[in-house]
């Protein structure tokens, strides 16, 4: 499986090694090494109950891995965060990891833009000195806000959702709240964006303007993006690195090329040869990627 | 085929109504069914079924229209009533300033009107209490959704430390008055430590066992806070040190009086505690206001709403809660000490768990986080039952009942509508659907 065709080239943003993530007896992930580069879309892929999202779990802090490192290299910053040692909080604010969730979660109650200024608040904090200029109304907090109200605009423009600014988040469809919650993670102006399942739910055309928006935030942003994904047409069109999950293990881990031909991944998704009773949408996914 | 439906659905809700008389009945029976009197010394028990048919019928009857109305009237009634609800919301939210500015003058004008008298201005007063401490539950309730069930300790905290403050060191109200906030807060952030990792329910029975735990100190640690036999004679306040409110001077202070040269009168005294307790519930409203547009209070909404979210937006969820929790304290504190030098007298009997029950009630009712909603609340919940003492011993019950009927119709509150704390673009019209 290491034959060099296979290298990803890039700046490394993420080094995942050896992570291991037990729960009493059962091995949600076993010894898992990956690196995600910057610039670029790693998409982690794996059938259900692989371990996907206790992976994002551990990065961003929600689970503490029982074993192995995990290392960002902050571009900016020019240092080196060792996640799995930090806080759940200080992920987002130090080490600018930011993320979203299979299951949306928004602020219901707040508006779009709230929702957005929420993001920024580690800022704004500062910002209004600890809320006691805030409180004075001093002009130096007046115009951080501002600039954060033009962050988030901007993200809105991107978003498409700069009419519904003063919606309450909840009350927006379902494709608006997903695109939301990215407009969300990138107000915290993070180095890497982890999406847990965007297009879950998302029709055809919704998945496209995705693709695109994910595209743009890769440009322009120069962050890297980790995408946790079901949706193998959208995974194998925007995504330059591909790592395969099957039982917390990683199975396979290349360019989307190298993944769709490998046999072990064919055999996680698709069963062995002669038990190959496979679900019809997934061998059309199969198919329609291989013809 | 419609008459058939109808005829069975009478039946039915005859039998639903007999089956609620009867339960009525039963549950009257032991309740209400017999009265005992002391006869020559003996304890002696008389029936009294006419009460328990009584009961009987007006549940039967009343479930019985309930239910034949839920078809035909009550959808309309209450379709009106929501509706001039509506109505009237979107009047206020459009003439919102006129409005205010005018409920302000009301109640400054109050205390000069004819209306005023010492009966009059201690209710006001007391509800005034009751306003600021919703107000001050409604930043860690309304704001952060932490449900405090021992609210009253806070108030306690402050209470007691003024008196004990004032009495020992004879330190002045104004002094008194920041110091009880500062320990009121403090008792707070400890309090907060190890608790704010509970969520919800958990939290709420915490906060209920503290707010006890308070009380209990202060009723049996007789050296310091005299226990049950409280701590009286406490010291007025002066008129900002500068005067004192009686008829001749104290402590080389001029009476009141003479300082502003008008007519003495009783009265002075209570005119002060009104407008001390009101400046003391503005200034928590106003706080209120403009923290819920800092980041701060923002943090706050967005832990009410989804914490994990939160995190993984970097706030940091313990300090943002504890300072909810420390400010709400501070501001039950400042209460607390005005409550102490009101009343001059103080005890643990003042600060029972039914206090934080009421203050709870009021920001519930009023509508989680609405500061207007506060003020109708305690206006129900605190000056309703001094309006109708006339009902004796069904007083509590007509409280309950109202509370009941509220939470019915207004499941989210009086007031529930939320106002953004920043918007984009200009503000729809009232009733235009967005």
């Amino acid at each position: 499986m290491s034959d060099l065709s296979n290298e990803i080239a890039g700046v490394p943003l993420l080094e995942v090694e050896h992570l291991t993530m037990r729960f009493g007896g059962l091995v949600a992930i076993g010894d898992l090494s990956f690196t995600a580069m910057r610039e670029q879309i790693t998409a982690i892929i794996g059938p259900n109950g692989a371990g996907k999202t206790t992976v994002f779990n551990c990065l961003t802090g929600f689970y503490k891995p029982t074993e192995g490192r995990l290392t960002l290299h902050h571009p900016i910053k020019q240092e080196k965060f060792y996640l799995e040692q930090m806080d759940g909080f200080r992920i987002p604010q130090h080490a600018g990891v930011a993320r979203t969730f299979q299951n949306i979660r928004l602020f219901g109650n707040m508006t779009v833009l709230e929702n957005l200024l929420v993001a920024q608040h580690n800022n704004l904090m500062k910002a209004s000195g600890f809320s006691i200029f805030g409180l004075l109304g001093l002009p130096n907090y007046k115009s951080s806000e501002k600039e954060a109200v033009e962050l988030a605009k901007h993200w809105l423009d991107q978003v498409g959702l700069t009419d519904r600014a003063d919606w309450d988040a909840g009350n927006l469809p379902y494709g608006d709240q997903r695109r939301l919650e990215i407009a969300r993670a990138m107000c915290t102006r993070p180095q890497a964006l982890c999406l847990d399942e965007p297009a879950a739910g998302l029709n055809p055309k919704e998945t496209l303007d995705l693709n695109i928006l994910l595209n743009n935030i890769r440009e322009k942003e120069k962050i890297g993006i980790l995408l946790i994904e079901h949706d193998m047409s959208m995974v194998m069109e925007i995504s330059d690195h591909v790592v395969v999950l099957d039982y917390g293990c990683k199975i396979s881990d290349g360019t989307p090329d190298h993944v769709k031909n490998d046999p072990a991944v064919i055999r996680a998704y698709l069963g062995e040869e002669e038990d190959a009773e496979l679900p019809p949408e997934v061998a059309q996914d199969f198919k329609g990627e291989n013809a | 085929m419609s008459t058939n439906t109808q005829k069975t659905d009478v039946v039915a809700t005859l039998k639903e109504a007999g089956l609620s008389g009867l339960i009525a009945g039963a549950l009257a029976l032991p309740l209400a069914g017999f009265k005992t009197f002391s006869l020559n010394g003996v304890l002696t028990a008389e029936t009294r079924f006419d009460w328990v048919i009584m009961a009987a019928v007006i549940v039967a009857v009343g479930r019985f229209l309930l239910s034949m109305g839920q078809n035909s009237f009550l959808p309309s009634l209450s379709s009106g009533i929501s509706g001039a609800a509506t109505s009237v919301g979107h009047a206020i939210n459009k003439n919102n300033k006129i409005l205010l500015v005018l409920l302000l003058a009301a109640v400054i004008i109050f205390p000069f009107s004819p209306m005023a008298n010492r009966h009059s201005l201690d209710l006001a007063v007391y509800v005034l209490i009751y306003v600021m401490l919703g107000w001050g539950l409604n930043i860690v309730v309304g704001l952060a959704g932490l449900l405090d069930l021992g609210y009253v300790a806070f108030y306690a905290v402050g209470a007691y430390s003024y008196a004990l403050l004032a009495t020992t060191y004879d330190l002045s109200f104004w002094i008194c008055l920041p110091m009880a906030g500062i320990f009121a807060a403090s008792f707070g952030i400890v309090l907060g430590f190890p608790v704010l990792r509970l969520r919800g329910d958990y939290l709420a029975i915490v906060t209920l066992g503290f707010g006890e735990i308070i009380r209990v100190i202060l009723l049996n640690w007789y050296d310091l806070t005299g226990g049950p036999d409280g701590i009286s004679s406490i010291p007025k306040p002066t008129f900002f040190g500068m005067a004192v409110f009686s008829k001749i001077g104290k402590d080389g202070l001029p009476p009141f009086h003479e300082l502003v040269g008008i007519e003495y009168s009783s009265l002075n005294k209570f005119v002060f505690f009104y407008f001390l307790i009101m400046a003391l519930a503005l200034i928590t409203n106003f706080f209120t206001l403009r923290i819920r547009k800092l980041p701060i209070g923002r943090a706050w909404e967005a832990l009410r709403e989804d914490e994990t979210a939160c995190r993984s937006l970097g706030i940091n969820p313990t300090n943002t809660k504890l300072s909810a929790f420390a400010i709400g304290a501070m501001f039950a504190g400042f209460a607390g000490s005005f409550f102490a030098t009101r009343q001059g007298f103080i005890s643990p009997e003042s600060f029972t768990f039914i206090e934080s029950a009421i203050i709870l009630a009021i920001v519930v009712l009023g509508g989680m986080g609405s500061q207007v909603g506060v003020i109708l609340a305690s206006l129900v919940l605190v000056l309703g039952p001094e309006l109708v003492r006339e009902l004796a011993e069904f007083r509590m019950l007509a409280f309950g009942g109202v509370m009941v009927l509220i939470m019915v119709w207004k499941p989210k509150g009086l007031l529930s509508r939320r106002e953004p704390t920043i918007r984009l673009h200009a503000k729809p019209e009232a009733g235009e659907v967005k």
